[in-house]
């Protein structure tokens, strides 16, 4: 690197504009912090200034600390790869996912046992259960759907992430949003919609962040040496645009004042209820589907060295699944004052939605013709392939419930509680396990794991759990359903509601049991990477930028 | 050239591949929820639901604030043993007030969508303090703070103001009087209860916790579920002038 003439160093676009981005943020959050109508509000207002201080600070410090020179987009003819955010987004995911799994498990003892309630309001039960499904939803999975959605474009491109100041803006102010809503559930800031708690500053912030992190995503996408964009991409990309669409739709809302958390959305009633649903159900169709399908399309064929089963079947399976999710929503809304028209719809394309489900799970599976026994020594294949047995009960068993009879059974249970979980812990989380596994030794360029052992540990621990999980809540839910229907032979009610809910004590004992085996499980996952990251053996060379083969077009 | 080959076009074109996704996901969308806002039979014609008094709007969003909706559920399904249990069916107008709507989606509690004016305000408060007390196989979490907080009313112009821009049929006079109608309403035998109860047909006004010095959170949110589901009175309702 013998230079004549050293390049004159100056601030980027990038650096100059997102610093003085952020000084006008932390201006603005000292002055809403002053004048804000409640004290929870106040804090979050300095939460922002201080955020907002800490990255001018880190933005001025990186350019004082950079070559003068930004990276190059390759290094010896090879892609240089910007990993340090997929390394960020990795270990942050690992920490959500057991911050969200314990309270969780918290939640689920508060059912057996309401004294954990602790009479307290930021312990009680209807503010800590939007905490652990956002942060299982979207802390735990959000980190894990960023990272590996920055480490496949990055492979498959043959590309450097797009940006320098943008990529980490993502992840940081991703997981920022997180700790805003986190903390807002608990101090009693919500909009009171399911899935979509966070009030409307924090929604206007992450939807900075959404559309950066598009930016750069599409940037990279652009930047690709390959003529052909990669399966998973399409699913990353579906993923990131329609998560978009749905948060402006589903979060349109007038705040009080700027002063104040509080909003009202723009929707009402019934339209409002239709509107949260079809959020709500895309929220699973392409945040906990979608995403994650993107992560079987890498990592499947990756780990099993070998190509995807069928590249037409990916085709179908692309268009078809996020063309029917979004019809789905109004199944949450069977028998409801939602109109009859708009439920049967919702209950049609639900049904249907079980091809391309299955048509995915195929292609995943099907991966393995010819590694099958990769599944007795490869522990991180066996999670993978595990998870997408889930995926296929878990969308056999949601069309089954959006059958309008079954759903007259099902709805307002328990039931409903063990099929999320089905997908949640067996399909999203195993999936993400399984990426986790494979990322922590490429991303730090190590051998392998640290302990293969205990990665067998961790699945059949979870495994046990999901199961205690999944058929306590499907007796629950069956049992409590038929209890609230059940009649004596002089035509009253059988049952008063009190006596279905003491019914629930022992299932959700054994679900809570489930719940801590569930946590267990990741707990030896923490410690696995922890030992892979800082005493796992290094590998010899970089690893090999290798991609899973696609089958060229005829 | 194959069906197959087609695709190419979406694979090796990113801004096509976007267009194409687009596309493909609105029209779902789009033909479920627009027509909700056009077609006529969505909303049933009803006599009796009005907007929330200011005192109710500020009980519903502490019910909004602890996440009652996670447990209880505001939508009575048309099935035999849930009309039995909890009342009429639930109608789309008797929430068309509603932002969020609240109709939930897990009953681990009864539905509330018609509990007003089925126990004592009371048995509300008791309950509220120490559910337990009241329902010994109860596993609802206490909510002892809201007799001990008192209701901040500062803001509720504000409130009932940015409903009114959304379209709640908030007047002017409802919203320059919402700070002292909240007083009004959580008093007992306040003489101004009768302009209150002109401005929001049927408002029942009294010291809702028990304890008429203070209005405190309890008393806003006692007086939202006490109200709940009351508006339509289904003696004169006819169900056959709204089948849709």
């Amino acid at each position: 690197m013998a230079q004549a003439v050293a390049p004159s160093k100056g601030m980027t676009f990038g650096e100059m504009g997102s610093a003085l981005a952020f000084a006008g943020l932390a201006f603005l959050s000292i002055i809403i912090a002053a004048k804000a109508h409640t004290p929870e509000y106040a804090f979050h207002a300095y939460l922002f200034a201080a955020a907002s201080a800490a990255a001018v600070f880190a933005i001025v410090n990186r350019y004082y600390e950079r070559p003068a020179q930004l990276p190059p987009l390759t290094v010896g003819g090879k892609p240089n790869y910007n990993m340090g955010p997929v390394k960020f987004g990795t270990i942050a995911s690992v920490f959500w996912g057991i911050a969200g799994f314990t309270i969780g498990l918290l939640i689920a003892l508060q059912l057996a046992f309401p004294a954990l309630n602790f009479d307290s309001a930021w312990l009680s039960f209807g503010r800590m259960r939007p905490l652990h499904t956002s942060a299982v939803i979207f802390a735990f999975g959000g980190n894990v759907l960023i990272a590996s959605s920055f480490y496949v474009v990055q492979r498959t491109c043959r590309a450097r992430l797009a940006g320098e100041i943008a990529p980490w803006f993502v992840l940081l102010g991703y997981n920022f949003f997180i700790v805003i809503a986190g903390t807002g559930y608990l101090l009693g800031i919500t909009q009171g919609k399911e899935y979509a708690e966070p009030e409307w500053y924090a929604d206007l912030f992450l939807t900075i962040v959404w559309v950066t992190y598009f930016l750069v995503f599409l940037g990279t996408v652009m930047r690709r040496k390959e003529p052909h964009i990669y399966v998973a991409n399409w699913f990353y990309l579906a993923f990131i645009l329609t998560i978009a669409v749905l948060h402006l739709g589903n979060n349109a809302s007038i705040p009080v004042s700027i002063f104040s958390p509080k909003s009202y959305i723009v929707w009402s009633g019934v339209q409002d209820a239709l509107v949260q649903w079809w959020y709500g159900h895309n929220a699973v169709g392409f945040f906990l589907t979608a995403g994650f399908l993107a992560i079987m399309y890498y990592f499947i064929p990756k780990r099993a060295e070998r190509p995807v089963y069928s590249y037409r079947l990916s085709i179908i399976h692309f268009w078809s699944l996020i063309f029917m999710y979004i019809w789905a929503g109004p199944h949450h809304l069977h028998y409801t004052a939602l109109p009859d028209w708009a439920q049967t719809l919702g209950m049609v394309f639900s049904v249907m939605l079980w091809m391309p489900s299955w048509g995915g799970m195929i292609n995943g599976l099907m991966t393995l013709s010819g590694a099958w026994d990769k599944l007795r020594t490869d522990p991180v294949l066996r999670l993978m392939v595990v998870s997408v047995a889930f995926y296929g009960m878990a969308t056999f068993e949601g069309p089954l419930m959006s059958v309008k009879a079954v759903n007259s059974l099902s709805h307002y249970t328990d039931w409903t509680i063990g099929h999320v979980h089905a997908g949640a812990l067996g399909w999203v989380a195993y999936i993400s396990f399984g990426a986790i596994y494979c990322l922590v030794p490429w991303l730090w360029n190590k051998k392998s794991l640290y302990s293969m052992k205990a990665v067998s540990w961790h699945f059949w621990i979870s495994t046990l759990g999901i199961v205690l999980y999944i058929s306590s809540m499907w007796v629950a839910g069956i049992l409590q359903g038929l209890m609230w229907r059940a009649y004596t032979s002089l035509g009253f009610l059988e049952y008063s509601f009190i006596e279905t809910v003491e019914a629930m004590n022992p299932f959700y004992v054994i679900r809570a049991l489930g719940g801590a085996f569930f946590v267990a499980g990741s707990l030896i996952m923490a410690w696995n990477v922890w030992k892979t990251v800082t005493a796992g053996e290094a590998a010899e060379e970089a690893p090999q930028a290798m991609q899973p083969a696609l089958i060229a077009a005829e | 050239m194959s069906f197959w080959s087609r695709h190419k076009i979406f694979e090796t074109n990113s801004i096509i591949l976007i267009i194409g996704v687009l596309i493909v996901i609105s029209i779902g969308g789009l033909v479920e929820i627009v027509p909700l806002f056009y077609l006529k039979s969505t909303i049933e014609k009803v006599e009796g639901v009005r907007p929330y008094t200011p005192l109710e709007l500020a009980g519903r969003n502490i019910y909004v604030r602890e996440g009652c909706y996670n447990c209880h559920s505001q939508m009575i399904r048309p099935l035999r043993d849930e009309v039995e249990r909890y009342g009429h069916y639930s109608l789309a107008a008797e929430s068309m007030y509603d932002r969020p709507f609240q109709w939930g989606s897990k009953r681990t509690g009864p539905d509330l969508a018609r509990v007003g004016n089925k126990y004592s305000d009371d048995w509300h408060r008791d309950h509220l303090n120490d559910p337990r007390a009241v329902v010994p196989g109860s596993i609802m979490p206490s909510y002892p703070w809201l007799e001990r907080t008192e209701l901040d009313t500062s803001t509720i112009a504000q409130d009932l103001q940015v409903q009114a821009t959304l379209g709640v049929p908030y007047t002017e006079e409802m919203v320059k009087n919402a700070e002292s109608d909240i007083r009004i309403q959580a008093a007992a035998d306040d003489p101004n209860a009768v302009d209150l109860a002109k401005r929001y047909p049927n408002a029942q006004s009294r010291a809702f916790d028990g304890n008429p010095q203070k209005v405190t959170e309890a008393d806003a949110l006692i007086a939202y579920l006490q109200m709940l589901g009351t508006q339509v009175d289904f003696k004169l309702y006819d169900n056959k002038a709204n089948v849709r």
